[in-house]
C-alpha cells in the first residue's frame, strides 16, 4: 500500500531524511521508536505532503500511484491521514464545523462520536484552542475517524493522554485500522510512538527504529520495545539486523 | 411652534450654514455639488410585498423579510421618501422622522443632541435640505422579542440621500434593530448621507445590527451618535462585506451614567478599489461602565482603515479595544489604529492589533483533512470573521449569523 525508496527530506535547507526505505502492505501496522528530532515526524510530514517538507531525491508510492507532485489535499482525498503531533490552532472554526467541513466517505454521527471520545464539550470551540494535550489527541482521532483514511499516520498518540482515555483512544484507533476485520482489511498504520503503550491496545505488525534520518533497524515491534526499553537508541543505532 | 423651539431650529439652521462647506475630520473630501439630482417620489404603500421597486432577495440580503415574520416591525425608506412603517408589537413606534417631529414636540429634546449638527458638511447637508428617515421609540419597560427591521435604499443616481434617524429606548425597554442600507445594482455616483441619534435611557437595551451593501461607484458618510445611560446597554454590530467607493463613519457612544455598556462588532470586507474608512469610539464619561469595540477586516486588493478610540474619564471603567486584519490579496492594505486615552487612575483599558496574511500552517492543516486550498482558506477567512456576538438572544444570534454568511459568501 505504501512504497518508500531512498527517501530524503530536507527542512529549510538542512537535510533531515537521509534515505529512508519503508514498505507497508495492505492491513499492516508499522510503529516508528527513535530519539527525540530523529526525524519521525519529518517522515510523516513529507508522506502527508507538506511543502516545508522537500524531497530531494528518492520517492513515495501509495496505492502503486507515485505522490510526487500531489498536493496535501490531493493526497488526503487519496485516502491518507494523519493525527498531528502539534496542530495548529484554528480560530473561528469550531470543532462540530471542522468534523462537518472533513469528506467523509461515510456518513457518521459527530455528537455520538464526540460524545465517547469525551469531547462533547468541546465540539462548540475553537479548534484546539486551549486543548490540552491529550483533547489534541482526542480530537484528531474524531477527525481522522470522519476522514477514515486508508493510510493512517498517527504521531504519538498516547502522549498526554490519560488512563482512561487511553482506553478510549485505543479501542478507536483499532477502529481506524480495521483490527477487528482480517481479510477484508484495506487499511494500514504507521504509529509514532515513545512509550509503547499504544502496543497494549493495537497489535503492530513490524517495528522500525529512527535514528539521526534513517530507518536504521526494523523487528518485532514488542521485542524492539523490550530492547529500546532496557539498552536505549545507543545500540539501535550500532545494531544492523 | 413655541417662541423657544422656533429660536433652537433657527439657531440650528444658522449652524449648519456656517458648516456647509467644512470638510470632514476624516476622509477624502467629497464635492457636493456633484449631486445635484431630485429623486422621484415614491408611494406609501401597507403591505412589504406591494414594494416593487427592491427585489426581495436584496432584501433578505440586508436583514428585511418581505414576510414580516418574526419581525416587530418594518420601516423601508426608498431615496427621499417613507414608502412603509409598520409596527406589530405592542410597545413600540415606527415612523418617518419628519412626521414623528410633527407629532411629538418633545422629539426636538433629541433633535441634533447625539451627533452636533455642524459636525461636517454631511451632517449640515442633512439639516438644510429635505431629508427623512425613521423614528424609532420603544415604550418604558416595553421588552421587543423580535428585532424590528429597517431598510434604506437608494434608488436614483447623482444624488444625495440624506437621513437623520432617531432611535428612542425608554426606561428598562429592550429593543432590537436590524438594518439594511443597499443601492441599486448598477447606480452611478451617489452619496449616502445618514445621520443616526440613539438615545439608550437607564436599564435599556438597544442591539443595532446593520448590513450595508453598497455598490462600486457609492459614497457613503453616516454620522452617528450614542447617548447611553445608567445601567443601559449598547450593541452595535456592523457588517460590511460589499464594494463600496468611499466609505467613511466614526459612530461615538458617550457611556454617561453608572454601569452603562458598549461594545462595538464590526466585520469589513474590501474588494478591490474600494476604501473603507471605519472607526468606533466610545467614550468612559461615568464610573463603572465598559466597553468592548472589536474589528475584523479582512482585504483582497482594497484599502481599510479600522479606527478604534475609547476614552476612559472616570474610576472604575473597563475598556478593550480589538482590531484585527486580514491581507488576502496584493495590493490590498489594512492601517489599524488603536487609541487609548485614561484620563483617571483608575482605569482598565487595554488594545490588541494583529495585521498580517492568513497562516498557511492552518491552511495546510485543513488541506491534510481532504479541503482544497480554496475551501480552506474561506473556511478560515469565515472563522475569522465570525466574532462572537455576545449578549443576544439565540433567535437574534442565528439571524446575524445566517445575514453574515450570506454576505461572506457574496464577497469571498
Ligand atoms: N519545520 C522545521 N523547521 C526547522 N527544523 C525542523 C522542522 N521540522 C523538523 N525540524 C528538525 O528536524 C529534526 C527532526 O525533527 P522531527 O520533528 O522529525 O523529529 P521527531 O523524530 O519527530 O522528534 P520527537 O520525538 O521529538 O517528536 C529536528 O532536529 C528538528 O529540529
Ligand atoms: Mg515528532
Amino acid at each position: 500500500m505504501l512504497e518508500i525508496k531512498g527517501l530524503k527530506v530536507e527542512v529549510e535547507g538542512r537535510e533531515i531524511l537521509h534515505g529512508v526505505d519503508l514498505s507497508i502492505d495492505c492491513g499492516q501496522t508499522h510503529v516508528l521508536f527513535g530519539m527525540n528530532g530523529s526525524g519521525k515526524t519529518t517522515l510523516l510530514m513529507a508522506i502527508m505532503g507538506f511543502p516545508r517538507y522537500r524531497v530531494t531525491a528518492g520517492s513515495i508510492r501509495f496505492k502503486g500511484q507515485d505522490l510526487a507532485g500531489l498536493s496535501v489535499d490531493e493526497r488526503a482525498r487519496l485516502g491518507i491521514g494523519m493525527m498531528f503531533q502539534r496542530p495548529p490552532t484554528v480560530r473561528g472554526i469550531k470543532l462540530m464545523q471542522m468534523a462537518r467541513l472533513i469528506p467523509a466517505r461515510e456518513e457518521r454521527d459527530i455528537n455520538v462520536l464526540a460524545g465517547e471520545l469525551n469531547l462533547a464539550d468541546f465540539l462548540e470551540r475553537d479548534i484546539n484552542h486551549g486543548f490540552s494535550g491529550g483533547e489534541i489527541k482526542r480530537s484528531e482521532l474524531l477527525q481522522l475517524l470522519v476522514q477514515d483514511p486508508n493510510l493512517v499516520l498517527l504521531d504519538e498518540p498516547e502522549s498526554g493522554v490519560d488512563m482512561e482515555n487511553m482506553q478510549v483512544i485505543g479501542e478507536y484507533i483499532r477502529s481506524l485500522l480495521q483490527k477487528d476485520r482480517r481479510r477484508t482489511r484495506d487499511h494500514c498504520g504507521l504509529i509514532i510512538t515513545h512509550t509503547g503503550y499504544i502496543l497494549d491496545h493495537v497489535e503492530a505488525d513490524v517495528g522500525h527504529v529512527m535514528c539521526d534520518g534513517r530507518l536504521v533497524c526494523s523487528g518485532n515491534p514488542r521485542e524492539m520495545l523490550e530492547d529500546i526499553r532496557e539498552n536505549g537508541f545507543e545500540e539501535c543505532s550500532r545494531c544492523v539486523r | 411652534m413655541p417662541e423657544k423651539l422656533r429660536e433652537r431650529i433657527e439657531e440650528l439652521k444658522r449652524l449648519a450654514r456656517a458648516a456647509e462647506d467644512k470638510p470632514a475630520a476624516l476622509g477624502m473630501d467629497i464635492d457636493l455639488a456633484r449631486f445635484g439630482e431630485q429623486p422621484p417620489g415614491y408611494d406609501y404603500r401597507e403591505a412589504l410585498q406591494h414594494i416593487s421597486e427592491l427585489d426581495p432577495e436584496e432584501m433578505a440580503r440586508t436583514g428585511v423579510r418581505v414576510d414580516a415574520r418574526e419581525r416587530a416591525g418594518s420601516f423601508v425608506q426608498i431615496d427621499d421618501t417613507v414608502v412603509h412603517a409598520s409596527a406589530l408589537e405592542e410597545g413600540i413606534e415606527v415612523m418617518g422622522t419628519r412626521e414623528a417631529l410633527e407629532t411629538y414636540e418633545w422629539l426636538w429634546d433629541y433633535y441634533w443632541k447625539a451627533v452636533p449638527v455642524d459636525m461636517d458638511k454631511y451632517t449640515a447637508a442633512v439639516e438644510l435640505h429635505p431629508f427623512d428617515g425613521y423614528f424609532i421609540h420603544a415604550l418604558p419597560g416595553a421588552r421587543i422579542i423580535y428585532p424590528l427591521q429597517a431598510c434604506m435604499y437608494l434608488r436614483s443616481p447623482r444624488y444625495i440621500q440624506r437621513l437623520h434617524n432617531l432611535i428612542v429606548v425608554e426606561e428598562g425597554a429592550e429593543l432590537h434593530i436590524i438594518t439594511g442600507c443597499a443601492s441599486e445594482h448598477e447606480i452611478e455616483s451617489a452619496l449616502h448621507a445618514g445621520v443616526s441619534e440613539f438615545y439608550v435611557k437607564r436599564n435599556a437595551k438597544l442591539t443595532f445590527t446593520m448590513v450595508h451593501n453598497w455598490h462600486p461607484n457609492m459614497y457613503v458618510r453616516p454620522r452617528s451618535g450614542i447617548l447611553v445611560e445608567e445601567g443601559a446597554t449598547f450593541i452595535n454590530n456592523y457588517i460590511c462585506m460589499e464594494p463600496v467607493l468611499y466609505l467613511q463613519t466614526y459612530p461615538t457612544a458617550r457611556l454617561r451614567g453608572e454601569g452603562a455598556v458598549a461594545r462595538f462588532n464590526s466585520m469589513m470586507v474590501a474588494s478591490p478599489g474600494s476604501v473603507m474608512d471605519v472607526g468606533s469610539r466610545v467614550i468612559l464619561e461615568a464610573p463603572g461602565t465598559r466597553a468592548e469595540v472589536i474589528s475584523r477586516a479582512v482585504t483582497r486588493a482594497g484599502e481599510i482603515i479600522a479606527r478604534g478610540q475609547i476614552a476612559g474619564k472616570a474610576p472604575g471603567i473597563k475598556a478593550h479595544l480589538e482590531c484585527h486584519g486580514l491581507i488576502l490579496d496584493k495590493g490590498g492594505r489594512i492601517y489599524a489604529i488603536p487609541e487609548l486615552d485614561g484620563g483617571d487612575p483608575d482605569v482598565d483599558m487595554s488594545h490588541e492589533a494583529a495585521v498580517g496574511k492568513i497562516a498557511q500552517e492552518e491552511v495546510e492543516y485543513l488541506m491534510a483533512r481532504g479541503l482544497s486550498e480554496e475551501e480552506a482558506t474561506s473556511a478560515i477567512v469565515r472563522g475569522f470573521l465570525n466574532v462572537r456576538i455576545e449578549g443576544l438572544p439565540p433567535q437574534l444570534e442565528r439571524e446575524i449569523q445566517r445575514l453574515m454568511e450570506e454576505s461572506e459568501s457574496k464577497a469571498l
